[in-house]
């Protein structure tokens, strides 16, 4: 074999490996991520504060996931759109006003005292948010639907499901029209110093896994996320 | 004409045809006997566990055949003669095809194991530049994990044939003075079924990764994505290729061994990998029915691992752990033996204190099995025994100082070249040296609760495994691939490969028993932020670590693809028999059987004993 | 001209040995003390808790004792790199042909024999006396005699939360202890293996899901510490971590009743109080 021939299978090789490695690599950085919402931002009295709507579903559906029956949380984009988006940029020791619309039945806590609110406050009321206009501290965990959890910033809410009697309950398709059957969660914590602090549900809502913790419960983008919260 | 005959026969390329044909008739099939309404191709992946496993199965099995693995079966079966014809082939085909001639699986292993050696690295890689941080940065959290999950199970799972699967196979039939393995076949069977499992596992990022590491605890293995099934496929095809390769080792030492080679005679290289076997043995079936129990447990719903279903994940663990302490012998032996072998030819005197050597090697072998609950000193389970796994654990440091003075005695007085071969020798002892006596930190229970689970017992098992293994890996690399190709290797390339490897090694591995001591958790993408300087220069390191394999890798084409200057037949002055053949070794090794007289240990003895005819020409069967 | 090779000339294994030896000697004899008393009050858990300080005493005579195997191993191969070293040329000498030398053989054994059974009778003693802070399963066998105040320690995917059966049962998100005081860990799971390890106080306790995993710490003085899940659990197993404090015991009693009256709304949802819980692990919830 002539040294032209050798070189040019060396470099074929070393080809092969560069486009495995890179694709490999480029597919690695690539999954298991959410693309990252940067929630906007309004001053009070040079005072950051932020407006948070987000919505928890009981299928995402085949048009925003390619995994159309696992749960998920959605989050209003500035234009107006839901978004599957679970990691969102926010300011740092800022108040953060948060409205969460469940339209998910009842699953139930695996560990009961998630069902007590914590580190969030519904007006002056501190660890207590509300439920459907109503200022709650603590709902039955067996009711619980979905959990929003920020452990670095010890605040837990928990959302109450809706009843399974309820009529015009929501379709396998998110996101779901506020017209659908639905509970609504209101409340308000505040974000710390920088940090990159992860958020997570608590309740065992992944249908099919053992401990119901597999799927959507695992993977970022459905019931789990992050707050990168700048200064 | 012969080659497009040879294209269309049982090669590489049928067995990667029928592989992908096999998959997708398991996946298929799986839908079918799962009851799934659709036979969907990717959209279900998560919830069909039995789709995924039959895939798998189906594609080993179609990849097995496309071989050619069952024509010798069939042909016996329909009353042909037993015959070795796949070993007469020659030309490059034979290395993409079943060759039954040993010196070409070794081959085969040594660029198998390499190519999956480089992906484990490369992951390795992965995992030091999101450390780079204290907080996530480049990958997701669960890529993370992923990502440190293939890289520790790619390498003790490929790892573990390192020393046997390219060099055992090679050079111990030509050490007992045999023309082939007992078993050539399956000693081909070996090294596909490795190379198949190291696709399966790669295959797991299509699948969502899998969460555990390579210890694949459930529950958490019972809950994880399907990427996890990969992990229990790859498993199970080491373990059974280790098992068959262990089997096959030990029969040939056995049975097969020359006229006057007694066990007392046997190089300790041979022991070595004996000892090895046996492990290999008994333990991989151990491994290979635990994720059996655990594939049980995620597709059909059985509860072994499940503690509210009657299961228990302390199950699990007692028996990962039966069979990974051995397994972490399993690496290290090999490593021992390579460097009381190789000491004597550069230090020009005999082994010192055989029977203790051989000794250290078999105390170590039975003592690694009755060690594996200090894995579990923190869980909960059999509170009461730690004291008696504390002190089995330290017992095992008596057989391996057997190593330690048989080395040190042999280089006493020698007269000591420095040559490549002989470096690595060196630098084992000093890591070995650093990760056996860190491990008694982790044997102690006391301190064990501190440095368990942390970057302390992550450092140690480095420098046990890849200080000692890969040390003692690139050891035989450069003493015996002269032997195996016929070109020599270039020794200045290989001395700042050495230089390069050890000291970054060290300064790779050194600080994070520092990082474990502070308490930095293993397999964690966050850390303290005042541990940020250490993991910095740490990673840094490991990107300087990487590129001295570069530097191998560049000797490695460079000598043996462009410049081939041929080696010398006995090029270190050896007084083994490999060195008394021609390089490389002729197909069918020896012309005739070699009578032994002695071991091949007796420097300063006078001449060595003429065991193979002076002029036997290259090629000659 | 150059020197005759050392190895080659009469009587040199001897003084060789001997040099090694005294060379051995010295090195040691300066290292040992110096890790013992410089490094060694450096070593970690730290001095927070009873537990803490033993394992520092447990590192300290560890290292004291791998020290100068150390030595011994390093000043041989400096040695021997040093003087048997061949000399550069075309020839190629042997050495001598030692085989075997049944006295440094025993020597050895012996020598290494001693050091395992002492560091294992070591070890065995200082576990003996209270544990170590490790885990020990549902029925431990080193029990101090101390009156203990239990705390349940529960691990979940992904956050661990405590519970206090003697002030009324209340279960929160932050671990407090009194100082002072001893405690009884009883760690359990809800669904995977967890690892509870709160470092400065030198605790390692693994969470199983349905068992009971005893440790016992005795705390010192009002401190904080950090609190880490030390067994891959899964997606969030890198950020299960956090911070516990140990306060007065005057500090504590006020945050017990605090917290009795916050939790109040949901303790009275929660499970009796039991060593360990098991949740339907096939919970198909949805």
């Amino acid at each position: 074999m002539s040294v032209g021939a050798k070189l040019l299978l060396v470099g074929l090789a070393v080809a092969a490996l560069g486009v495995l490695t890179g694709f490999y690599t480029w597919n690695l950085t690539y999954a298991g991520g959410s693309p990252v919402y940067t929630v906007p931002v309004k001053y009070v009295n040079g005072h950051p504060v932020v407006d948070l709507k987000i919505q928890t579903v009981a299928a995402i559906g085949s048009k925003l996931s390619p995994n159309p029956d696992w749960v998920s949380y959605l989050v209003r984009t500035k234009d107006g759109t839901w978004k599957r988006e679970t990691v969102w940029d926010l300011p740092a020791n800022a108040t953060i006003h948060v409205t969460d619309y469940n339209f998910d039945g009842d699953s139930g806590l695996r560990n009961p005292v998630f069902g007590k609110m914590y580190g969030v406050s519904a007006g002056s009321v501190q660890n207590a948010v509300y439920l459907d206009g109503k200022v709650t501290s603590a709902i039955d965990p067996t009711t619980a639907s979905h959990v929003f959890a920020v452990s670095a910033l010890g605040v837990v809410v928990a959302f109450q499901g809706v009843p399974d009697s309820a009529k015009n309950q929501c379709g396998p398709e998110a996101p779901c029209p506020l017209s659908n059957a639905h509970t609504t969660t209101e409340f308000t914590f505040h974000t710390k110093g920088p940090g990159h602090y992860r958020w997570q549900c608590f309740v065992p809502c992944a249908a099919g896994w053992i401990d119901g913790w597999g799927g959507p419960m695992q993977t970022i983008g459905y019931m789990d996320g992050f707050l990168n919260v700048e200064a | 004409m012969a080659t497009a005959r040879r294209l269309i026969g049982f090669n590489l390329l049928t067995g990667i045809l029928l592989g992908i044909a096999g998959w997708y008739a398991g996946w298929f099939g799986g839908h079918a006997l799962a009851g799934a309404s659709s036979l969907g191709w990717f959209d279900d992946a998560d919830y069909n566990e039995v789709s995924v496993f039959m895939a798998y199965i189906g594609g080993v099995i179609g990849f097995l055949v496309g071989m050619g693995f069952l024509n010798y079966p069939f042909a016996r079966l329909r009353g042909y003669p037993p015959s070795l014809r796949e070993k007469e082939e020659n030309g490059w085909t034979r290395y993409f095809s079943l060759c039954t001639d040993h010196k070409v699986v070794g081959i085969q292993y040594l660029w198998g194991i390499g190519l999956f050696f480089f992906i484990g690295g490369l992951n390795a890689m992965l995992i030091r530049t999101e450390l780079m941080r204290p907080n996530h940065q480049v990958f997701s959290a669960g890529t993370y994990l992923t990502i440190v999950g293939i890289h520790g199970t790619m390498m003790m799972g490929m790892m573990s044939s390192a020393i046997l699967g390219p060099f055992a196979n090679y050079f111990v039939p030509i050490l007992i003075g045999a023309r082939r393995m007992a078993f050539p076949r399956i000693e081909a069977l070996t090294f596909w079924l490795l190379m198949a499992a190291g696709v399966i596992l790669s295959t797991t990022i299509f699948f969502g990764g899998f969460p555990t590491g390579w210890t694949g605890y459930p529950p958490l293995q019972t809950q994880a994505n399907a990427g996890m099934d990969c992990y229990i496929i790859f498993f199970a095809l080491v373990g059974i290729s280790m098992t068959l390769l262990g089997l096959n080792m030990i029969v040939t030492i056995l049975t097969m061994r020359a006229p006057g080679l007694t066990w007392s005679r046997l190089p300790i290289f041979v022991w070595g990998v004996l000892s090895t076997a046996a492990l290999m043995v008994l333990a991989a079936p151990v491994l290979v029915a635990v994720l059996a129990m655990g594939a049980f447990d995620r597709a059909l719903s059985t509860t072994y691992f499940v503690p509210g279903g009657g299961g228990s994940n302390y199950l699990y663990e007692n028996l990962f752990w039966i069979f990974g302490h051995p397994e972490v012998y399993i690496l290290a032996l090999p490593g021992f033996a390579i460097v009381l072998e190789f000491l004597p030819v550069f230090s020009r005197k005999p082994l010192w204190g055989y029977r203790l050597a051989v000794a250290g090697l078999l105390g170590v072998t039975l003592l690694s099995w009755m060690v594996w609950q200090h894995h579990l000193f923190v869980s909960g389970i059999n509170g009461d025994l730690r004291p008696f796994y504390m002190l089995s654990t330290e017992l095992i440091s008596i057989p391996t100082g057997f190593t330690f003075i048989c080395g040190m005695m042999t280089i006493w007085r020698g007269q000591i070249r420095f040559t490549v071969p002989m470096l690595f020798c060196l630098g084992w002892f000093f890591n070995f040296l650093i990760g056996g006596l860190s491990g008694v930190f982790l044997s102690d229970v006391p301190s064990d609760v501190t440095t368990h689970g942390s970057f302390f017992s992550m450092a140690h098992f480095h420098y046990t495994i890849m200080g000692g293994l890969i040390f003692t890996f690139f050891a035989a690399i450069y003493y015996w691939l002269p032997k195996m190709t016929g070109y020599e290797l270039n020794e200045r390339l290989g001395k700042i490969h050495f230089w390069t490897m050890f000291v970054f090694f060290n300064s790779t591995f050194g600080p994070l028993f520092a990082a474990g001591f502070l308490g930095q958790a293993r397999r964690a993408v966050t850390y303290p932020s005042s541990l940020q300087f250490i993991n910095d220069w740490v990673s840094v390191t490991a990107f300087l670590l990487g590129i001295s394999m570069l530097v191998f890798l560049y000797n490695l084409v460079w000598s043996v693809a462009f410049k081939r200057v041929p080696a010398a037949a006995n090029p270190w002055q050896s007084r083994s028999i490999e060195f008394q053949l021609p390089s490389p070794v002729p197909v069918h090794n020896f012309e005739t059987i070699p009578t032994f007289t002695s071991d091949p240990y007796g420097y300063g003895e006078g001449p060595a004993p003429q065991l193979v005819p002076a002029a036997a020409p290259a090629g000659m069967d | 001209m150059a020197a005759e090779p050392a190895a080659t000339r009469p009587r040199d294994g001897i003084s060789h040995g001997w040099r090694v030896v005294a060379a051995w000697l010295i090195v040691s004899a300066i290292a040992t003390p110096l890790v013992a008393v410089v490094l060694g009050p450096h070593l970690p858990p730290g001095n927070a808790s009873t537990q803490a300080s033993q394992q520092v005493v447990d590192n300290t005579v560890i290292t004291s004792i791998v020290t100068p195997v150390i030595c011994l191993i390093l000043v041989f191969f400096a040695y021997s790199l040093i003087y048997f070293r061949a000399p550069r040329g075309a020839t190629v000498l042997d050495g001598p042909p030692l085989r075997n030398d049944s006295r440094v053989q025993i020597v050895w054994i012996i020598a290494t024999s001693v050091t395992v059974l002492f560091l294992a009778g070591f070890g065995t003693y200082e576990l003996l006396q209270n544990g170590a802070g490790g885990g020990q399963g549902p029925s431990p066998v080193a029990v101090p005699s101390a009156e203990k105040i239990p705390v349940q320690v529960i691990g979940q995917q992904w956050e661990f939360t405590y519970r206090y059966p003697s002030f009324g049962g209340f279960e929160t998100h932050e671990l407090v202890l009194p100082a002072d005081t001893y405690i009884t860990f009883h760690v359990t799971s809800l669904d995977v293996v967890h690892s509870f390890w709160a470092y400065e106080l030198g605790v390692k306790v693994d969470a199983n899901p349905g068992v009971d995993n005893v440790a016992y710490v005795q705390t010192k003085g009002p401190t904080a510490f950090h609190l880490r899940c030390a067994e891959l659990c899964g997606l969030f197993h890198g950020y299960m971590f956090g911070e516990g404090r140990v306060v007065t015991p005057q500090q504590f009693q006020t945050w017990a009743a605090r917290q009795r009256v916050l939790y109040a709304p949901i303790t009275k949802y929660l499970p009796p109080y039991s060593t360990t819980y098991l949740p339907d692990p096939q919970e198909r919830g949805g």
